[in-house]
C-alpha cells in the first residue's frame, strides 16, 4: 500500500456522533500520521480522488508520493523535509476544487500547488494560484488555454496540449490509412479544441473531415452516432471521447463489428480506459502521453518496478505526471535556491529535466514564455496483449513533442510577469 | 420566557456570525470556509421557507441557486456589470424561471411534486452543461472575477480581500433573512404555516392554496437565487455543478439536520455539513460514505434535527 | 436517409426497452411505498459489479442469473433495516435516505472494486451483427431486448396471475384496506421492494456488456428512468413500459435530426406531458398527492 502523507489535524470541530464514530475508524487504518515538522516544505495535491476522473486522479497521486520518496530519501528540499498534503477536489465541482486550493494555500500554507486532471478545474486553481502567487503545476489537465489564452507566469503544466495531440497522430493516420474522417467529439471545451486541432494537422497533409458529431459528456449509447458514422463512408472514424465515454463508444463499435469496415483511431488515449476495455474492444490507432513499455531507454525500468512494487501494476501517463511534477517543484528550488515562486518560475524557463525523470527518448523541458513541458508522444496501437500481461498498447512511433508544437504566439500565450 | 429565549438565540446566532471570520481561524478554519457557510446557510433557509414552513418538498432548488450563479457570472463577464446589478440579473432570472416552473407544478404535490422539481432541476443542469457558448458547458464560466464595489464614498475591495467579501455576504443574508422572518411573521406566512399544518382544513377556511403554493416556491427561489449569486461571487467561477440533483440533496439535508421546523435550524445544518464536507475530505478518501452515513443516520435517528432536538417536542 | 431513420427508431426501441426495464423497477417501489429510491442506479451498478466478480467462477450465464438476486437480496436487507422504519412519515425522509444510500454505494463500489473500469467480458458469440446491412442489430441487443421482453412479461405475469402480484396492485390502489383485509403489509412492500431491487441488478448486468463499468455507471442511467414514469404515468406500470420504449425512440430520432438535442428531447417531452395531462398519458386519476 503506497504509504499516505494525509495530514495528521489538531480535533478541529466536533462530528456528528456516528460520523465521528466511522471517520475515527478511518483515522485508526493504515493512514502513518507523522508529527508535522515546523520547517517542512509542504506540497498541496488538490486533484480528484472521486467521482469519473478518480482513476487517474488516484494514479497521480502515486507518482507525488513516489516522488516524495524520492526527494525525502536524497535529503528534501533545500536540506528541508518534505510533506505532500492531499485534497479532493471532486471530479468536477469548481467550488469545491477552488475551496480546497485556497484551504491549500492560505490555511496550510502550502509551498507548491499541484493539480488538475478536469481542465476547468485546472482553469479555476489557477486563477487562485495566480492571485495568491504560489507555483502552480498541471499535472494533467489538457486544455490547452492552461499555456495558451490563460497562462500565467506561475503555472506549468506537464501534460500534453491537444494541438500536439492532434498533429502527433494525424501523420500516421493519413498515411496508413486515408484521408477521409468522421469525428466523434464530446461536446466540451476541450472536445472541441482537440477537433478543431484535428481538423487543422490533417488538411494540412491532405485530411478531408467528411461528417461528425457532438456527443454530450456521459453519453450512454453511442449506436446513432456510429450509424451516422458507417453511413459517411470515411476512411477512419476518430474517436475523441475520453474515459468512460470512449469505453463506452468501442465497446460499441466493435459489437457493431465497424472495425472490419473503417478503422478506428483517435487523439488522446490512456491506459485507465484501455485496461477497462475487454481484449476484443482493445483496438485503434491512439496517442499516449508516456508508455511503460520502453525497451533501451534507460531508467523506465527501475521505474516500472518501483510502480508494481507500490501498487502491483504498471504506472500509467497519468502516474509519469505526478512523478515528473513534484520533482519540477524540488529540482526549480534547487535550481533558483529559493523558495519564491517568482525565483523558481524563472529558474523553469527552459529547464530541461534529468533522464531518470523525463524517462522518454525525447528531452523534456518547459518552455520559456509559455511554460509548457515539452516530450515525448508515443503513437500507436492498442492490442489485446502484447509481451507481457500489461502491454496494452503497441508503439509505432514515438514523437517529438518539440517538433510538432506550434509556437509559443500560436497558443496565444501572453505571459506577464510581476514587477 | 419564551420570547426572551428567542431574542437571546437570535443574539447569539447573529453575534456568532459577525465575529465569524476572527474565530473560524483559531479553531482552524479559513476565512472562505465562513463565507461558503453563511451562503449555504442563507440557501438552506430559503429552501426551508418552502420545506419546514409550507410543507412542501422541493428537491430541485439547485436549479434557482445554479440560475442565480450563472446570471450573475454572464452578467459581469458579457455585460460588464458591477456587482449589485449582477446579482440582480441573476436574482431576476431565477425568478422568472421559478414563477414559470411553479406555475406548471403546483397541482401536484409529496412524492410526484419532489420527482418533478427534479426532473426540472435536471432540465437546467442539462441547459448549462450542453449550452457551450453561452454558458461555457461543462467547463463553466471562467476568466471573470468579482470587482470591487464603488460605494461612492468608500471603495469595498471585495476581490482581494477575503474578510471584505464575507461581511458583504453577510449583510446581503443579513437582509433576506430579515425579509423572510418578516414573511413568516405576517398572515401571508400564518397561511402558509397552516397549509404545512393541514391542507385541507385551510382549504376549508378559504386560503387560496395553489396561490399561497406557488407564491411561497417562488420567493423561496428568489432567496436560493441570492446565495447562487454570493456563491458564484465567492468562486469568482460558476459551473454546471451548481446546478445538481447533489446540491439540491444537500440543501434538504443541511434544513432537516439543523431543524426544519426553526427558522435558524437550516443555518446550523448548514454549518454543520460544510464545515463536517471541508474537515472530511481533507482526512479520508471515503468522505462520500461518511457524507451518505450522516444522511442516513440523521433521517433514522434525527429526523427533528439538532434545533428540534434542543427543543423538546415540538411540532 | 429513411436506412438511417429506420435504423434509428428500431435503436431507440432497443434502447427505451432498457430504460423502460430500470423504470419499472423504479415505479413498482415508487407506487407501492411511495418511496422515490435514488439508490436505483447504486444498485444497478452492484448488480454489474456482483457479475462481474461472479463470472470468473460461474460464466456469463451463470452471473445472470446469480447477480440479479444477490442485488435484490441486498435490497431486502436494506428495506427491513433502513427504508421500513419510514413507511406512514414524510416522504422527505424515504428521499434522502435513498440520496444518502446512494452516496455510500457509489463509495463503498470504488473502494471495493476500484475507481477505474473493470473489463467486462460477455460471451464473443452475441458480440456479433445479425447481418453486415443490420450491423447496428448486434446479438448482444437482441440480447437485451429477450431479456428485458422476458422480464417484463414475467413482472406482468406475476401481477396479475399471481396472490402477491394481486396484493402489490391492491396495495397500490389502497393499501389501508389491504392490510385490514389480514394481508401483511410490511412483508408486501419487502417483497415489492425486492422485485424492484431485482430488475435494477438486472439492468445492470445488462448495462455492463454495453458500457463501461465503473462506479459510476448508473449515475448516467437514473435521470431518464423518472422522465419515463413522470412522462408514462404516475401510478401506472403500462405507463412506465410506454414511457421508456417512447424516451428511447424520440432520442433515436432526434439523433437523425436534430443531434445535439438527443437528450434535451426526452426533457422537452416531460415538459409538454406536465403542461398538457400532468398525470401522465397513462396515469391514474387522483395520484397526483
Amino acid at each position: 500500500m503506497p504509504k499516505s502523507n494525509w495530514r495528521a489535524g489538531v480535533n478541529r470541530r466536533t462530528l456528528v456522533k456516528s460520523g465521528a464514530a466511522l471517520a475515527a475508524a478511518q483515522f485508526a487504518s493504515p493512514f502513518v500520521i507523522r508529527a508535522r515538522a515546523a520547517d517542512a516544505v509542504k506540497i498541496g495535491l488538490d486533484n480528484p480522488l472521486t467521482g469519473t476522473y478518480a482513476g487517474p486522479g488516484k494514479n497521480e497521486l502515486v507518482g507525488c508520493q513516489m516522488a516524495l520518496d524520492e526527494i525525502n530519501a536524497k535529503g528534501g528540499i533545500l536540506g528541508r523535509p518534505v510533506e505532500l498534503l492531499v485534497e479532493d477536489s471532486s471530479s468536477g465541482d469548481a467550488g469545491t476544487a477552488v475551496q480546497k486550493a485556497r484551504k491549500l494555500i492560505e490555511g496550510d500554507k502550502v509551498d507548491f500547488l499541484l493539480g488538475n486532471v478536469n481542465s476547468a478545474l485546472a482553469l479555476a486553481m489557477a486563477q487562485v494560484s495566480n492571485e495568491k502567487g504560489i507555483l502552480h503545476i498541471v499535472p494533467g489537465g489538457h486544455t490547452d488555454a492552461i499555456t495558451g489564452a490563460s497562462c500565467h507566469w506561475n503555472v506549468f503544466r506537464v501534460c500534453n496540449t491537444t494541438q500536439m495531440e492532434a498533429a502527433a497522430v494525424c501523420a500516421a493516420l493519413v498515411k496508413e490509412y486515408g484521408k477521409k474522417f468522421y469525428y466523434i467529439t464530446p461536446d466540451y471545451a476541450f472536445g472541441h479544441t482537440l477537433e478543431s486541432g484535428m481538423v487543422k494537422a490533417a488538411g494540412a497533409l491532405g485530411g478531408e473531415r467528411v461528417g461528425g458529431d457532438l456527443a454530450p459528456l456521459g453519453a450512454v449509447d453511442f449506436s446513432s452516432y456510429l450509424i451516422k458514422a458507417q453511413a459517411a463512408n470515411p476512411d477512419v472514424i476518430v474517436f475523441l471521447v475520453q474515459g468512460d465515454d470512449m469505453l463506452n463508444a468501442m465497446k460499441q463499435a466493435v459489437q457493431f463489428g465497424l472495425q472490419n469496415k473503417v478503422h478506428l483511431a483517435g487523439a488522446q488515449q490512456e491506459m485507465e480506459p484501455l485496461e477497462g476495455l475487454p481484449p476484443e474492444a482493445r483496438i485503434g490507432t491512439w496517442v499516449l502521453e508516456w508508455y511503460w513499455n520502453q525497451p533501451g531507454v534507460p531508467h523506465v525500468a527501475e521505474f516500472v518496478e518501483a510502480t508494481k512494487k507500490r501498487t502491483g501494476r504498471v504506472p500509467t501517463a497519468r502516474t509519469w505526471f505526478g512523478y515528473l511534477s513534484v520533482w519540477t517543484c524540488a529540482l526549480a528550488a534547487a535550481k533558483a535556491n529559493s523558495l519564491k515562486a517568482v525565483d523558481m518560475a524563472k529558474a523553469l524557463q527552459d529547464f530541461h529535466l534529468p533522464p531518470e525523470i523525463a524517462l522518454g527518448p525525447n528531452p523534456a523541458f518547459y518552455r520559456a514564455g509559455q511554460n509548457q513541458l515539452l516530450a515525448s508522444l508515443f503513437v500507436g496501437n492498442a492490442q489485446p496483449s502484447g509481451s507481457a500481461p500489461d502491454d496494452l498498447f503497441h508503439v509505432t512511433d514515438v514523437v517529438n513533442g518539440a517538433a510538432i508544437a506550434s509556437s509559443v504566439e500560436e497558443s496565444g500565450c501572453k505571459m506577464t510577469w510581476p514587477t | 420566557m419564551k420570547a426572551v429565549r428567542v431574542r437571546a438565540f437570535d443574539a447569539a446566532v447573529c453575534l456568532l456570525l459577525m465575529f465569524m471570520p476572527f474565530w473560524m481561524g483559531a479553531i482552524g478554519g479559513y476565512t472562505e470556509l465562513a463565507t461558503r457557510i453563511v451562503v449555504m446557510g442563507l440557501a438552506a433557509m430559503s429552501l426551508n421557507f418552502l420545506l419546514g414552513f409550507t410543507g412542501v418538498l422541493s428537491f430541485g432548488h439547485a436549479a434557482y441557486f445554479g440560475l442565480g450563479a450563472y446570471g450573475t457570472a454572464m452578467a459581469i463577464k458579457y455585460l460588464g456589470a458591477g456587482t449589485i446589478p449582477a446579482i440582480g440579473f441573476g436574482v431576476v432570472l431565477a425568478t422568472i424561471a421559478a414563477m414559470i416552473i411553479g406555475a406548471l407544478i403546483v397541482k401536484l404535490r409529496g412524492v410526484y411534486f419532489a420527482m418533478v422539481t427534479i426532473a426540472f432541476g435536471q432540465v437546467f443542469y442539462f441547459i448549462a452543461f450542453r449550452w457551450n457558448e453561452v454558458t461555457g458547458g461543462d467547463d463553466g464560466l471562467t476568466d471573470w472575477h468579482r470587482l470591487p464595489i464603488d460605494l461612492g464614498f468608500a471603495k469595498l475591495d471585495i476581490f482581494q480581500n477575503d474578510k471584505a467579501f464575507y461581511y458583504f455576504a453577510l449583510a446581503i443574508f443579513a437582509i433576506c433573512v430579515g425579509a423572510m422572518a418578516k414573511l413568516l411573521d405576517s398572515p401571508f406566512g400564518r397561511s402558509l404555516i397552516a397549509i404545512r399544518e393541514n391542507e385541507r382544513r385551510a382549504r376549508f377556511l378559504g386560503v387560496p392554496i395553489e396561490f399561497h403554493v406557488w407564491l411561497s416556491f417562488v420567493i423561496s427561489c428568489l432567496f436560493v437565487s441570492v446565495a447562487g449569486a454570493l456563491y458564484a461571487l465567492l468562486n469568482n467561477f460558476t459551473d454546471p455543478r451548481a446546478l445538481r440533483v447533489d446540491l439540491s440533496g444537500n440543501l434538504v439535508i443541511m434544513a432537516v439536520l439543523g431543524g426544519m421546523r426553526s427558522f435558524w435550524g437550516p443555518l446550523i445544518g448548514a454549518a454543520i455539513f460544510v464545515a463536517l464536507q471541508d474537515y472530511v475530505s481533507s482526512h479520508t478518501q471515503n468522505w462520500m460514505s461518511v457524507i451518505g452515513l450522516v444522511f442516513v443516520l440523521v433521517v433514522r435517528f434525527f429526523p427533528r434535527g439538532v434545533l428540534g432536538m434542543l427543543r423538546g417536542a415540538k411540532a | 436517409m429513411t436506412q438511417v431513420v429506420l435504423f434509428n427508431v428500431f435503436n431507440g426501441l432497443i434502447v427505451g426497452a432498457f430504460y423502460a426495464l430500470m423504470a419499472l423497477g423504479l415505479s413498482l417501489i415508487l407506487n407501492l411505498s411511495g418511496v422515490i429510491n435514488f439508490a436505483h442506479g447504486g444498485f444497478l451498478a452492484l448488480g454489474a459489479y456482483l457479475a462481474y466478480t461472479l463470472i470468473p467462477y460461474i460464466g456469463f450465464w451463470g452471473a445472470l442469473i446469480v447477480a440479479p438476486p444477490l442485488t435484490a437480496a441486498l435490497g431486502l436487507v436494506v428495506e427491513w433495516l433502513l427504508i421500513r422504519p419510514l413507511y406512514g412519515k414524510d416522504p422527505l425522509y424515504g428521499l434522502l435516505l435513498t440520496f444518502g444510500l446512494a452516496y455510500i454505494f457509489e463509495d463503498v463500489t470504488r473502494l471495493i472494486w476500484g475507481a477505474q473500469s473493470v473489463p467486462f467480458q460477455v460471451p464473443g458469440w452475441l458480440m456479433t451483427s445479425l447481418s453486415s446491412q443490420l450491423f447496428f442489430i448486434t446479438g448482444y441487443r437482441v440480447f437485451m431486448v429477450i431479456i428485458v421482453t422476458a422480464a417484463v412479461g414475467g413482472l406482468f405475469a406475476v401481477l396479475k396471475y399471481t396472490r402477491l402480484g394481486m396484493r402489490i396492485r391492491a396495495g397500490t390502489r389502497d393499501l389501508d384496506t389491504v392490510s385490514t383485509l389480514g394481508v401483511n403489509v410490511r412483508v408486501l412492500r419487502s417483497l415489492n421492494f425486492g422485485i424492484g431491487i431485482y430488475m435494477a441488478g438486472l439492468a445492470g448486468v445488462l448495462a455492463a456488456g454495453l458500457l463501461g463499468l465503473s462506479p459510476t455507471i448508473g449515475a448516467n442511467l437514473i435521470m431518464p428512468s423518472f422522465v419515463a414514469i413522470i412522462v408514462g404515468g404516475l401510478g401506472s406500470l403500462l405507463g412506465t413500459l410506454l414511457g421508456g420504449l417512447m424516451i428511447g425512440v424520440a432520442s433515436g430520432l432526434a439523433a437523425v435530426y436534430f443531434p445535439s438535442a438527443t437528450e434535451a428531447v426526452i426533457y422537452v417531452m416531460m415538459g409538454l406531458v406536465l403542461l398538457v395531462r400532468p398525470r401522465g398519458l397513462l396515469g391514474e386519476e387522483g395520484r397526483l398527492h
